[in-house]
């Protein structure tokens, strides 16, 4: 972990990078292209989607063109190669974490993970299965979570309360972007079935202190849910340093193909668990009258699952070991603190989310006094800076901090310096342009 | 810069200034509406005369181009038979839909006026839904109006 912590007014110090951005830079063929007549890709939006590199796009080709089979059917060579590189991969990404391969359940994405665990918990409640009653939810229950949530760990959350009966209860946030946890101990309670919290956040940045959360739901009893969607892609992450019951991520934010996503499950836990989508692949025994389903992570797994996008998620776990994610925790680190620093040059720019480098990751969310973030990102889309603009399906932290939207600025491994003064000159662009300086 | 194609002249002059900001009494029906993607409001209210628009009434937050387009409506539809109001916001849609051809914006200058001003930003379409917000509102709101005023009933 860094030192340097940057406060705002301390000016903006450009120190040697951690990750040669140039040399990375190559490895990703979209940087090369250019946008709006012209001008050099500034990407800072890897929040959102990240960009690829060329080796996560080779492996995808050479499934398809070398082994392409449906894994886990058919005894046919190609079969047999095609089920041993998707399970090659998902030992590769369990061993990222830490964690056995039988706690990897691959979904689409983040938000479909965790509509997985919600329905499998009121699925639980009408389970035939004993076991998979374990975990129901009913009346009287509770599930925490933060206000700063993504809606993919809001909306799954109040779905399940309004089908069972069970009350929804939330932690608050404080004037400088942290959890307030102040209340944690009334929150999380007796009652309380499971906490869903994220990592870092999408929009403001804070990372959260899950040590905390984690210890008082366990104390009461209660499962934890570790949103990881702008962690894991971020900063190293250890499922058993963490001591949650449940990671979840994307691939698409982490260098690797849209459509698929990971469940990390305690496979205690997951073993429990009712099953969410059913059908192939999943089963041990199908009569007309009833089934019963395969364990985890098969029974979590229905239908042909998206081998090709498996393995190009495990080409981008090699590409980001090679690199090294403490490597990637500080090259973002220097350069957030870089960016608050410019960012605090600029009259009439205000940082929604803690000002320092402090327990902090990478996406940097502002207001422009007097111009909407929706005008900000046009401005910058025009000289070629790709930011997000809106609530970044937030839309209650937008809302406790009392700004309709901000602009959002998020930095991966291939992000310089030279990207964030092309940020700052834009935001400067911005205001001449709109007649507020 | 292809900014200038985009916020032109006009539409920054009704986002500094609006015309017919506020919400108003009387009025015969109001609305609320929102682009989920970006969160921009509008609350607007319509005041019928028989079958004329008396008043178009609004609030609203949002970026330039949704603050712009719902003044530049008030100017175009107050006034207006609730129907002639309809159709003009169907050529704004057809402005919208036009990706930037010049042909489409010279044919419904008279129809638009100043509105033909946001030609430039049927080139972008996330925008586009920011330039249309007010005028789906004001065909919902008329809606309303309309049928408050078949039944009989008015604020």
């Amino acid at each position: 972990m860094t030192q340097t912590v940057s406060r705002p007014g301390a000016g903006a110090q450009q120190v040697p990078l951690p990750l040669d951005v140039e040399a990375i830079r190559a490895d990703f063929p979209i940087l090369t292209r250019t946008v709006r007549d012209g001008k050099r890709l500034v990407y800072l939006d890897s929040g959102a989607t990240s960009q690829k590199p060329r080796s996560v796009l080779d492996a995808e080709r050479w499934f398809y063109e070398n082994i392409n089979a449906a894994p886990h059917r058919g005894a046919h060579q190609l079969a047999e190669e095609a089920t041993a590189a998707y399970e090659e991969a998902r030992a590769k990404i369990g061993a990222f974490l830490g964690a056995p391969e039988n706690e990897i359940v691959f979904t689409r994405n983040t938000t479909e993970a965790i509509n997985l665990v919600a329905y499998a918990l009121s699925n639980a409640v009408t389970a035939k299965e004993p076991e998979f009653r374990t975990y129901a939810v009913g009346q009287g229950d509770e599930i925490v979570v933060t206000e700063m949530e993504h809606h993919a760990d809001l909306l799954p959350w109040q779905q399940l309360c309004e089908r069972t009966g069970a009350t929804l209860r939330w932690l608050g946030l404080t004037d400088e972007g942290r959890l307030d946890l102040s209340d944690l101990d009334t929150v999380v309670n007796e009652r309380t079935k499971l906490v869903a919290v994220t990592q870092q956040s999408n929009i403001l940045g804070t990372i959260n202190p899950l040590e905390e959360i984690v210890a008082r739901a366990h104390a009461v009893g209660a499962l934890v849910l570790v949103d990881g969607a702008q962690s894991v892609p971020h900063q190293p992450v250890d499922v058993t340093a963490l001591g949650a019951d449940f990671l979840v991520f994307s691939g698409h934010k982490m260098l690797g193909p849209t459509g698929v996503g990971v469940l990390w499950g305690r496979y205690e836990v997951l073993d429990k668990l009712p099953p969410f989508l059913t059908g192939g692949s999943m089963i041990e025994v199908v009569r007309m009258e009833a089934s019963t389903f395969m364990p985890p992570p098969q029974r979590f797994e229905a239908g042909v699952p998206m081998t090709a996008q498996v393995i190009g998620l495990g080409a981008a776990v090699d590409y980001l070991q090679a690199l090294g994610m403490d490597k990637v925790e500080e090259h973002e680190k220097v350069l957030t603190g870089y960016a608050l620093a410019k960012l605090a040059e600029i009259p009439g720019v205000t940082v929604i989310g803690p000002p320092d480098t402090v327990a902090r990751g990478g996406a940097i969310s502002f207001t422009v006094e007097d111009i909407h973030p929706h005008d900000v990102g046009q401005v910058l889309d025009d000289l070629g800076i790709a930011v997000r603009v809106g609530h970044h399906c937030a839309w209650p932290v937008v809302r406790r901090y009392g700004v309709p939207a901000t602009t959002r600025a998020t930095f991966y491994v291939h992000t310089g310096y030279d990207d964030v003064d092309a940020l700052a000159d834009g935001i400067r662009q911005a205001q001449k342009f709109f007649g507020t300086v | 810069m292809q900014l200038e194609s985009m916020y032109q002249e006009i539409i920054l002059d009704h986002y500094k200034n609006p015309h017919g900001r506020g919400l108003r009494d009387p009025f015969d029906a109001e609305v609320h509406h929102v682009n989920p993607t970006c969160g921009d409001e509008v609350t607007l209210r319509v005041k019928l005369d028989g079958e004329t628009v008396a008043d178009v009434s609004y609030e609203g937050m949002g970026c330039s181009i949704s603050q712009a387009s719902v003044s530049a409506m008030y100017d175009l539809v107050v006034g207006k038979r609730v129907t002639e109001a309809l159709e003009t916001g169907e050529h704004f849609m057809t402005l919208m839909q036009a990706k930037g051809d010049p042909a489409v914006a010279e044919k419904l200058e008279d129809e638009l006026e100043d509105a033909v001003a946001f030609a430039g930003v049927s080139k972008y379409p996330a925008r586009i839904k920011c330039a249309l917000m007010s005028w789906m509102a004001l065909k919902d709101a008329s809606a309303r109006a309309l049928s408050a005023h078949q039944t009989g009933g008015s604020n």
